[in-house]
């Protein structure tokens, strides 16, 4: 009820962003019904211009770009998503472990954290990326399967990322650590499990999932760059990223194929932003 | 300006409100704060306005600057300041008047001067942009103010950040920045509640000196009725937003006509009954044996702290702020291991660090905390909050878990059906800390640490509390110690008294004997420090003071 409360409140910024959330997830979701061709299937000749049977034309090797800009829905945002969830659970843990534990585990988790964060990301990434090409196997959850540069890519962005959500985690959980109630969970004799899961988590909850509307831009921008450079998502699945990269040179001939992809991207991340900022004012306790 | 104010007569009004109506905004509705009150200030009278937190003190004090704070706003009534109308006044209007005619001084000085200035330029920053004074004028004045006031090196001290000089002090400098431009009016909004009892004397002496000096009138808000009967010429009692009683001082002290001001009055009559000592043969719950710890490991906090609390027993452990008391509390729940000594429970020592304690020693000795606000999760209800110790500690789950939460509920005073499923942000101070207790009782201790329980609450509040915590002491013989700074609380409920200072135990033994002479200077110190209802309280104890000068010393002001 409250909730629906405070939805009735939104600006119009965040029901912008709210539904276009929302296309991009029944999107996502329902790419196998709403696309008219495969993801992979060659269904024409090569460049087709726009027409009744291919909406947007046909790509380099003649498959339907509006297909693969559906599928590239499901990849594209399905891979971010699952980089930010699986960063703000690394991140997040380690960060409120630190914060309640303090002492040299702190000492020892932040150093780390901080020579990880020494280096620039996209560099690191890419040397992440090399270095584990090729290794991880595909894998098969039932209800979709990963490709394993897929999951290498989502483990060593996650993994750099969580750096940033670590040290979000920590700060804000150590000024509710401080707090005479946490004291009290400590000299009834609680675990950390306990302390982590019901008195503190609760409690920062606002600004990390905040955080998680903008990190979640940040790993999908970056996802898209490193397929655009050829070492993120891999052919033959459909991505954002390397459909403006395979389609970038038509910008020359006054193609804007290519702009679409690259306008969807531009286009979730203003609509995620719009929410989170919504989300921030809120959590700030700002009215007005 | 300042002509105008030296000679104007005490007996003019300055400040006539008639029917002031103020509303608040709480969830989105314009709620009434203040419904009709009319209030007259003559000049160089102190008025006094008391009252519970959120009888409309601050905000009526306020509004005779004509100034309404944020989700506050003045519906009705006039403000008639010397002659102008301030409710219809323009803003610009209002701000010319605001520091040089009408000031202000906030309860909490540390937070309202400015880090980054000195605080002589902060001093002169009004008169100048007022243009009453230069900027050479401003500073000679301010030092004569600061003379005034008993500061300590009234020439240096201005030049000092505010963090440099104690909190008596900057409260000081703050009356003296409220007194720059020779206002007609200061509003004084609770200056002295969060100063130590020794400390608030010197503010008080200071804030009636001046008054009465430079004939200005005042409006003097508190809760502390004592405090009020020193400064006040004129009381009006507030509750919910309406006045109940107005009288000179005198008369509302000797004869108050309404219930509510009676009960008011009554407060500090409680008083339990002192329990013999405890026989040397009967184990101590706890027993504090030559402690000393510290932080770090330079400065020693304790030194050699040494007593013993017995069953059924309340030990008051008193001092100012910085003595040591809450670091005592610590060393006995085991999150500070001290340095050297130990703790005893029933003649068993415990381990120095809480986490090495069993499950059954940390359940044995719990703790109330003083602020209940961050005492209790905001993001558990009620019915967890009481339920997780009893989960805990005693394997209670489900509707036998419930029924025992229902229990504590009603033992603690609270409607169980009402209150169960609220979250602490629905409770109002003195009830949170009501649940404080439950969590606290819900481990079935033997022994409960209090860390200043009523210091937050308002008065009437906090004798619910301590009648409460000495009904519980009684029906399930548990022995308490009480950290305190105030002594009002500690003449109720102690049976036995420790005084801190600087992380020493000066003096230590019965409640009776500690209140009949003689003690150790610095107890005399503070139990004489201790503001009573008499309104030549201060006048008298300043001039026994001026006798035996050696005492003040002590202070370390």
């Amino acid at each position: 009820m409250k909730f629906l409360k405070e939805l009735a409140t939104a600006p119009p910024t965040a029901w912008f962003g709210m539904i276009v959330i929302l296309v991009y997830v029944i999107v996502a979701v329902f790419a196998d019904i709403i696309a008219p061709f495969s993801e992979t299937e060659v269904v024409g000749d090569l460049y087709l211009e726009w027409d009744q049977t291919y909406w947007l034309g046909t790509d380099q090797l003649g498959r339907d770009v509006l297909s693969r800009l559906i599928y590239g829905a499901r990849n594209t945002v399905g891979i971010a998503l699952a980089t930010t969830i699986l960063s703000f659970l690394l991140g997040g843990t380690l960060g409120l472990i630190a914060a309640t534990l303090g002492g040299w585990i702190d000492q020892i988790l932040s150093r780390i954290v901080d020579v990880i964060m020494a280096i620039p990301q996209l560099i690191f990434a890419l040397l992440l990326l090399t270095v584990f090409a090729g290794r991880a196997p595909d894998i098969n959850l039932g209800f979709t399967s990963i490709a394993g540069a897929s999951l290498t890519l989502i483990l060593v962005i996650a993994f750099l990322d969580s750096t940033r959500v670590y040290r979000l985690a920590r700060a804000v959980a150590m000024n509710i650590v401080v707090m005479d109630f946490v004291e009290a969970a400590k000299l009834r004799g609680e675990g950390l499990g306990w302390i982590i899961r019901k008195e503190l988590l609760p409690n920062s909850m606002a600004p990390l999932v905040a955080e998680f509307g903008l990190r979640f831009c940040f790993v999908f921008l970056l996802i898209a760059g490193l397929s655009f450079l050829g070492l993120g998502v891999q052919p033959p699945t459909a991505d954002w990223g390397s459909m403006v990269k395979e389609s970038a040179t038509l910008i020359s001939y006054g193609d804007i194929t290519p702009l679409i992809p690259a306008g969807a991207i531009a286009l979730l991340t203003v609509a995620v932003n719009f929410v989170v900022d919504w989300m921030l004012h809120r959590s700030s306790g700002l009215k007005d | 300006m300042t002509d105008t104010n030296a000679n104007g007569q005490s007996g003019d009004i300055l400040l006539q409100m008639r029917g002031i109506k103020i509303d608040g905004m709480a969830d989105d509705v314009w709620n009434p704060i203040i419904k009709g009150i009319d209030l007259n200030l003559h000049r160089g009278e102190v008025l006094g306005l008391i009252g519970e937190s959120g009888a409309g003190k601050s905000t009526l004090g306020l509004a005779a600057m004509g100034y309404a704070r944020d989700g506050c706003r003045i519906t009705e009534g006039s403000i008639l300041f010397d002659g102008i109308e301030l409710s219809t006044a323009s803003d610009e209007a209002k701000r010319k008047l605001r520091g040089s005619r009408i000031a202000y001084v906030a309860q909490s000085a540390a937070a309202s001067f400015n880090p980054a200035h000195k605080l002589i330029d902060q001093y002169s920053e009004t008169p100048i942009h007022h243009d009453v004074l230069d900027q050479e004028t401003a500073r000679k004045d301010a030092v004569e103010l600061y003379e005034k006031l008993r500061l300590p090196n009234p020439s240096e001290i201005g030049f000092r950040y505010p963090h440099q000089v104690s909190g008596g002090q900057l409260q000081r400098a703050m009356t003296a920045m409220a007194m720059s431009c020779r206002p007609d009016l200061i509003v004084f909004d609770e200056p002295t509640t969060a100063l130590d009892v020794t400390t608030q004397i010197e503010v008080l002496d200071a804030i009636r000196n001046i008054v009465r000096q430079f004939n200005t009138a005042a409006i003097y808000i508190t809760h502390d009725l004592a405090v009020v009967a020193q400064m006040a010429d004129r009381i009006m009692v507030l509750r919910y937003g309406e006045l109940v009683e107005e009288a000179v001082t005198e008369d509302m002290l000797s004869d108050p006509k309404e219930d509510y001001t009676k009960s008011l009055w009554a407060v500090r009559s409680f008083q339990k009954p002192q329990k013999p000592l405890a026989g040397p043969e009967e184990t101590s719950v706890i027993r504090i044996e030559n402690v000393t710890a510290g932080y770090t490991s330079g400065d020693m906090v304790l030194h050699n702290v040494a007593f013993d609390i017995h069953r059924k027993r309340t030990v008051a452990v008193v001092g100012e702020s910085g003595s040591g008391k809450s670091t005592t509390a610590r060393c006995i729940t085991g999150l500070l291991a001290p340095k050297e000594g130990r703790i005893l429970s029933n003649g068993e020592e415990l381990p120095a660090d809480y986490r090495q304690r069993s499950k059954d020693q940390l359940r044995q000795c719990q703790m109330i905390y003083q602020m209940a606000d961050t005492a209790l999760n905001p993001r558990q209800r009620i019915r967890d909050i009481i339920g997780r110790p009893l989960e805990f500690y005693l394997g209670l789950t489900g509707a036998k878990k419930r029924e025992r939460v229902r229990e504590l509920l009603s033992q603690i005073e609270l409607e169980p059906d009402e209150y169960i499923d609220r979250f602490p942000g629905e409770l109002s101070g003195g009830q949170k800390q009501r649940i404080s207790i439950a969590r606290a009782l819900a481990a079935e201790p033997e022994f409960i640490i209090c860390d200043e329980v009523t210091s937050a609450l308002d008065q009437i509040v906090a004798e619910g509390i301590l009648k409460l915590l000495f009904r519980l002491q009684e029906e399930l013989n548990l022995s308490y110690m009480f950290i305190t700074h105030d002594l009002a609380t500690v003449r109720s409920i102690a049976d036995e008294v420790v005084v801190m200072l600087q992380g020493r135990v000066v003096e230590q033994g019965p409640k009776d004997q500690m209140f009949t002479p003689p003690h150790h200077e610095y107890t005399d110190l503070l139990l004489s420090s201790v503001p009573e209802m008499d309104p030549e309280w201060l006048t008298k104890l300043l001039e026994d003071r001026e006798k035996n000068k050696p005492g003040i010393e002590l202070a370390g002001n």
